[in-house]
């Protein structure tokens, strides 16, 4: 088991992510997306804090961190699609144009 | 090779090809309540390589947090948003996903050859030095950490009162009869649900 393998493996997972972030049209999918590429970071981290720093495991530290960040993410991100769902009983992408000139 | 390394490899395998195809599975399905039951499938696996990557607290958490709070989430959020519609057909869709699908292949072949061509300084002391991963974490967390700890306190602070307000319904404006709400003082004064569609209906009038 070397480095490259799981940074490829963290490459596959973050371009799936993008892939599904531009084609995908219910808002959930987009949400779902943002979280595969999140993991795709954390899995970039903590195979250098395995392979790189294997004793002061700071890539850990910043996983730690960065599935907090991603929590919070999702929270505001469903609150937000919640809300729009509200006002334009719609989640699809192509039609939330609040922010369009 | 031994058989420590061969069952590594094995099990290594077999959860990059969950991983991977469970994360297709989500990208690709047309059922998005097969969608969100399958992220939990990529982050079982993602835990799975992390416990490969000699990291038990952090997979403990992976699953605690993904599956257990992010993964019930979307799907209570898609509960709530569940109206099966037809999305509009909108022409050239096709060029748009064939022209993003050749931008991520080309992005995974630019990362893949960066990965491979880079000589990267492996530490050759082993892994398995820190037999005792939260001890070191927490001293991470409060030492040299500490500010950045903090910080994601008051981050997931602002986090839950930012997703109350703005999940909650709107406010009953000041002209409605509104005595049925102060009755009781733990309640938020909420809109009914007629009112506030029928508020949406009006708005996008203008």
């Amino acid at each position: 088991m070397q480095l490259q393998y799981f940074l490829l493996l963290a490459a596959a997972l973050f371009c799936i992510g993008i892939y599904g972030l531009i084609t995908s049209r219910n808002a959930v999918r987009v949400l779902m997306s943002i979280e595969l590429m999140l993991n795709a970071v954390n899995l970039n981290l903590m195979g250098f804090s395995n392979f790189l720093d294997p004793t002061g495991i700071k890539g850990q530290v910043f996983t730690v961190f960065v599935i907090t960040v991603a929590a919070a993410e999702a929270a505001v991100g469903l609150a937000i699609v919640l809300a729009i769902y509200r006002n334009r009983e719609t989640i699809d992408m192509e039609q939330f144009n609040l922010l369009k000139w | 090779m031994n058989l420590a390394e061969g069952v590594q490899l094995v099990s290594g395998g077999i959860l990059a090809v969950m991983m991977i195809v469970t994360a297709l599975g989500v990208v690709l399905l047309s059922n998005i309540v097969y969608s969100a039951f399958l992220l939990g499938g990529v982050f079982i696996s993602i835990s799975g390589l992390y416990i490969l990557l000699n990291a038990d607290f952090v997979a403990a958490a992976q699953i605690l947090i993904y599956v257990g709070a992010v993964n019930v989430l979307i799907l209570f959020a898609i509960m709530l948003v569940n109206k099966r519609e037809d999305f509009k057909e909108i022409p050239g869709r096709w060029i748009r996903n064939a022209s993003t699908g050749v931008v991520c292949a080309g992005l995974f072949a630019l990362l893949g050859t960066m990965v491979l061509v880079t000589p990267w300084s492996v530490d050759s002391t082993s892994p398995a030095v820190i037999e005792n991963t939260i001890v070191e974490i927490g001293k991470h967390f409060f030492s040299d950490f500490l500010l950045p700890f903090e910080l994601a306190s008051v981050l997931l602070l602002m986090a839950m009162v930012g997703a109350i307000i703005l999940a909650r319904r709107d406010l009953i404006p000041e002209s409605m009869p509104r005595q049925e709400t102060i009755s009781t003082s733990l309640t938020l004064p909420e809109r009914p649900r007629e009112l506030t569609s029928i508020g949406a209906t009006s708005g996008e009038e203008n």
